[in-house]
């Protein structure tokens, strides 16, 4: 018998995996990789909830992640490309036009 | 009430309407139009001022007072002020007097300034002046007297330095408001004291609560009675605060006849006789004004012997004759006091208006020495000044004996008097027929001393000039005639239409002297004629050394030379204020600006401001542009988050 | 120490391999590969948690089309490891980066474990089963009568996103690079239309 609890850590080591992909990766592309793995995390814990309280909704709660998941892949990757059109590369240190 | 108390406010309204319609389109108005609407403004304020006097007089004499209450300027709390105007006995003397004699000396502008490009900033500001000096002797409370106070300064300073491109006249415009505020300074502290203690600034409130408000010789009224009495000496040109009033011949002739001998410097004795009710409860103060007076009339008169300049003489003999109304108010002889003013107020003004004309005559020379034997050239303006001259000397039959022989009756015989100001009084009568002389004799007889292209031009002055000049002159001599003392056997009209003003607890008793003279009607007439003697002896003095006998004059002149450089240089006091007070004034405020300005508080602020932008400099760095930057921060603000919700 | 526990274990342990694989890979298509490997494992976890469609959904939709997308991209743009891609950042130093991630690592175990959702639970697949959870008709009736309005609107979202993806990846002839002045560019991008 698997506590759910355990899930939940599982969870939260993925989420921070991804957190860690985020902050370290200078790659746009494996940026954007680690917030699907991000998603998925919390896809993860409404799953295991859901299950814990036997109730569908938060099955319907994962779909809409999907959702936007894919959604959101989609446009962030186009812009990956107009950008590498313009620059000629993918990493992120090079966009710092914001800068001071 | 009567019948036109109800048009009260329209007396210091025309002047006013007269400014602003003056002020507001003077360079788009033909001449003659901002000459009627100056000269007629004052006319209706006449006018409306006889018309009340005559409703005044038709009431009771206990009962004379006709109030106007306009609205309430300030209530704050238990501070209550209001724009009110009061006329009784005491201010319908004053705004005939001021509304009259400023009618003809704006008549006699006309005539005067014709040809100065700033005329309509003339008429505007000599409009505003007698708007300001009708709400001074007009309002009913401390502080709207204040509000007029303070205008009629204003206006001096404006009119001062009328010609302010010549850095004299615009010196002399700043030194006469300096000096006057020194005294509004002393005038205000008197005021908030009196609402300390009584709680209202109202006349009448303060009128019936002094008794009890204050101790009767105590401290506290005394000091009030001496602050309000230091306004007064800066604003009529007493000792210390006079050595405004000679500098301010700066500005034009008809000015100083208006402001600096008829009207705006009397504002100090019409205070003194207004709160009357004050001064009647502190004695030492009394006395104080009094000394001041006595000794200010005999101090200037000393510098007037020895001045050149014939509008330097009447401005010295101005401040000599309000020393001597100060003298007045200081025995308690307010009645005198302002018999004086009013009487001061025609020949001094004619005299003025006189010099004036000579100057217009001599193309603007002003120095005695170059004038003489002008009685030819200027036949009316001469009559009418010999009129002034016997007036101000106090020859009988003129106003000036009547008014001047009471002051120097009531100096010896009031409780309040003492026989040593009398003989000041009496001394000073003489310097004063004698210096007047004096200006006589060198300006209008004699040899002629001026230049020949400046003979070429002398003329008689327009009629302008002077009809007002003889109209004045008309008053010097009659105008003492309602006034005449009962030791001749006429009745004292001017003494009975005041009284319902000054009989609060003024004693009626005697001096010592007196009673050591003993009877009383004798006395009296001795020492009138005892006065009469002296002036007669000084005019027959200074025909010696100005007319038959000059050479006298000079010996004289390089004999006492040591003494005679003293008082032209009229005792050196500007000088002495000059080190002692302005020099330390220039220093310290050259100190605040220097130091205190610059260093301390323009680095405060722009150490504030620096700070900030070293600040913010600092701030600009965590916008590195990198989005991984952003990120961990991001990171951290949830980690804060968190934590604080799980440490909740 | 029973099947559950066992294929949890095993799940668990491919599912953290394969990110941490992911985000320490040069080359970009592996690490898309073992994105795909951890997420096959989480599928594993999902059945285990008795939600079989959401696996299926997980597996085709996620790895089957949104990885597949990255997959596209990534050769589409032609990046074998071609530049040094490892990190040198400084102001925000790395130990910063970890430490920030291990602290939140720390506070969300804390929240779990502080009996905030009270132990319960029992799991797995050979654990009890409760009728019709997970299936097909289940998530069905909720999305068509409770969450009808979210699942319209997520329509509409992916239509955005279409047209987002599509606008902003389009390669416009009219501006882009800058346009010479000379006269001489323009008859030779005449002659090149024809």
């Amino acid at each position: 018998m698997v506590p759910i609890s355990a899930y939940l850590i599982l969870a939260i080591v993925l989420f921070v995996i991804g957190t860690i992909g985020v902050l370290i990766c200078r790659n746009i592309i494996v940026m954007l990789m680690s917030v699907e793995l991000m998603l998925n995390a919390a896809n993860l814990a409404l799953i295991t909830f859901s299950r814990a309280l036997n109730i569908m909704d938060g099955h319907v709660f994962v779909f809409l992640v999907l959702t936007v998941a894919a959604a959101e892949a989609a446009v962030g990757l186009a812009i990956v490309i107009m950008i590498f059109r313009n620059r000629e590369t993918v990493n992120i240190d090079r966009f710092n036009l914001m800068k001071w | 009430m009567s019948e036109y108390s109800q048009y009260l406010f329209l007396v210091p309204l025309f002047p006013l309407i007269g400014f602003v319609i003056n002020g507001l389109l003077l360079s788009r108005l033909p001449r003659w139009l901002i000459s009627f609407v100056g000269c007629v403004s004052v006319g209706l304020s006449f006018m409306l001022s006889i018309m009340l006097f005559f409703d005044l007089k038709g009431l009771p004499p206990e009962t004379r007072l006709i109030t106007q209450t306009l609205f309430t300027w300030i209530p704050a709390g238990s501070l209550h002020v209001n724009i009110g105007y009061l006329l009784d006995p005491l201010s319908a003397v004053m705004i005939l007097v001021v509304s009259g004699v400023s009618f003809l000396i704006h008549v006699y502008s006309v005539g005067y300034m014709h040809h100065d490009p700033g005329y309509g900033r003339y008429f505007a500001f000599l409009n505003l002046f007698v708007f300001a000096m009708l709400t001074l002797v007009l309002a009913d409370n401390f502080l709207f007297m204040f509000v007029g106070w303070e205008g009629v300064g204003l206006c001096s300073y404006l009119l001062i330095g009328f010609w302010f491109e010549k850095k004299s006249a615009s010196d002399a415009g700043k030194k006469a408001f300096i000096v006057n505020r020194i005294g509004d300074f002393g005038f205000l502290i008197g005021m908030f004291i009196v609402f300390w203690q009584v709680g209202s600034l109202d006349f009448h409130v303060v009128m019936e609560h002094a008794s009890t408000a204050f101790v009767a010789g105590g401290a506290l009224i005394t000091t009030v009675c001496i602050l309000l009495f230091v306004g007064a000496i800066g604003k009529s040109a007493q000792i210390p605060l006079y050595v405004w009033l000679p500098d301010a011949m700066e500005g034009p002739t008809p000015v100083s006849a208006l402001i600096h001998a008829a009207t705006m410097v009397t504002a100090g004795v019409y205070m003194i006789a207004r709160t009357n009710f004050l001064y009647v409860m502190a004695p030492s103060a009394l006395l104080l004004v009094a000394i001041v007076g006595a000794a200010t009339a005999m101090y200037s008169a000393t510098i007037g012997l020895a001045q050149n300049d014939i509008k330097r003489v009447l401005a010295y003999s101005t401040v000599s004759q309000l020393g001597y109304m100060f003298l007045a108010c200081g025995v308690t002889a307010f009645t005198a006091g302002i018999f004086h003013l009013m009487t001061h107020a025609f020949f001094k003004a004619l005299l003025f208006l006189g010099a004036g004309s000579v100057i217009h005559a001599m193309s603007n020379e002003q120095d005695m020495r170059k004038m003489g034997g002008l009685r030819k050239y200027l036949p009316v303006t001469y009559v009418t000044f010999i009129v002034a001259t016997l007036a101000i000397s106090g020859i009988p039959g003129f106003s000036g004996f009547f008014s001047k022989d009471e002051i120097l009756w009531k100096s010896f015989s009031s409780q309040y008097g003492h026989p040593l100001l009398w003989v000041i009084g009496f001394v000073t009568a003489g310097l004063t027929a004698f210096y007047m002389f004096r200006v006589v004799y060198l300006t209008f007889h004699g040899q002629e001393r001026m230049d020949d292209h400046v003979k070429a031009h002398l003329h008689e002055a327009p009629k302008s000039m002077t009809v007002p000049q003889v109209l004045l002159a008309a008053l010097a001599v009659i105008g003492g005639w309602v006034g005449m003392p009962h030791v001749l056997g006429f009745t004292n009209y001017f003494e009975n239409w005041m009284e319902p003003v000054v009989s609060h607890g003024v004693h009626t008793g005697e001096s010592y002297a007196l009673t050591a003279a003993g009877g009383y009607a004798g006395v009296e007439l001795g020492l009138m004629i005892a006065s009469v003697a002296l002036v007669l002896a000084a005019i027959f003095l200074a025909r010696r050394f100005y007319n038959t006998r000059p050479e006298l004059a000079t010996s004289l002149r390089e004999k006492l030379s040591d003494l005679h450089r003293l008082l032209v240089n009229k005792y050196y006091v500007d000088e002495i204020y000059g080190t002692i007070v302005v020099r330390p004034v220039v220093y310290f405020s050259l100190f605040l600006w220097k130091i205190m300005d610059v260093v301390v508080i323009d680095g405060l602020i722009n150490g504030f401001a620096s700070a900030y932008n070293d600040f913010s400099q600092f701030l600009r760095g965590i916008q590195t542009g990198r989005v991984r930057s952003y990120a961990t921060l991001f990171v951290i603000g949830v980690v804060v988050v968190v934590a604080y919700f799980i440490l909740e | 120490m029973n099947l559950d526990t066992v294929i949890f274990f095993i799940s668990a342990i491919v599912a953290v391999f394969g990110a941490t694989m992911m985000i320490t890979q040069r080359n970009p298509v592996a690490s898309v590969l073992y994105l795909i490997v951890s997420l096959v494992a989480q599928a594993v976890l999902y059945v285990q948690l008795n939600s079989v469609f959401m696996a299926a959904v997980l597996l085709i939709v996620y790895a089957g089309a949104i990885l597949v997308l990255f997959l596209f991209v990534i050769m589409l743009l032609n990046l074998r490891g071609r530049e040094d891609l490892t990190d040198h950042s400084r102001p925000m130093s790395r130990f910063t980066k970890y430490l920030v991630s291990t602290l939140l690592f720390i506070e969300m175990v804390f929240v779990v474990r502080s009996g905030f959702f009270a132990d319960a639970g029992v799991t797995g697949v050979i654990a009890t089963q409760p009728t019709d959870f997970g299936s097909v008709e289940g998530i069905a009736t909720l999305l068509f009568t409770r969450y009808l309005y979210p699942f319209e609107l997520t329509s509409v979202l992916i239509v955005a996103a279409i047209v987002g993806a599509v606008v902003v990846a389009k390669r416009d002839r009219g501006y882009g690079k800058p346009v010479a002045a000379s006269k001489q560019e323009e008859p030779s991008r005449r002659q090149s239309t024809k």
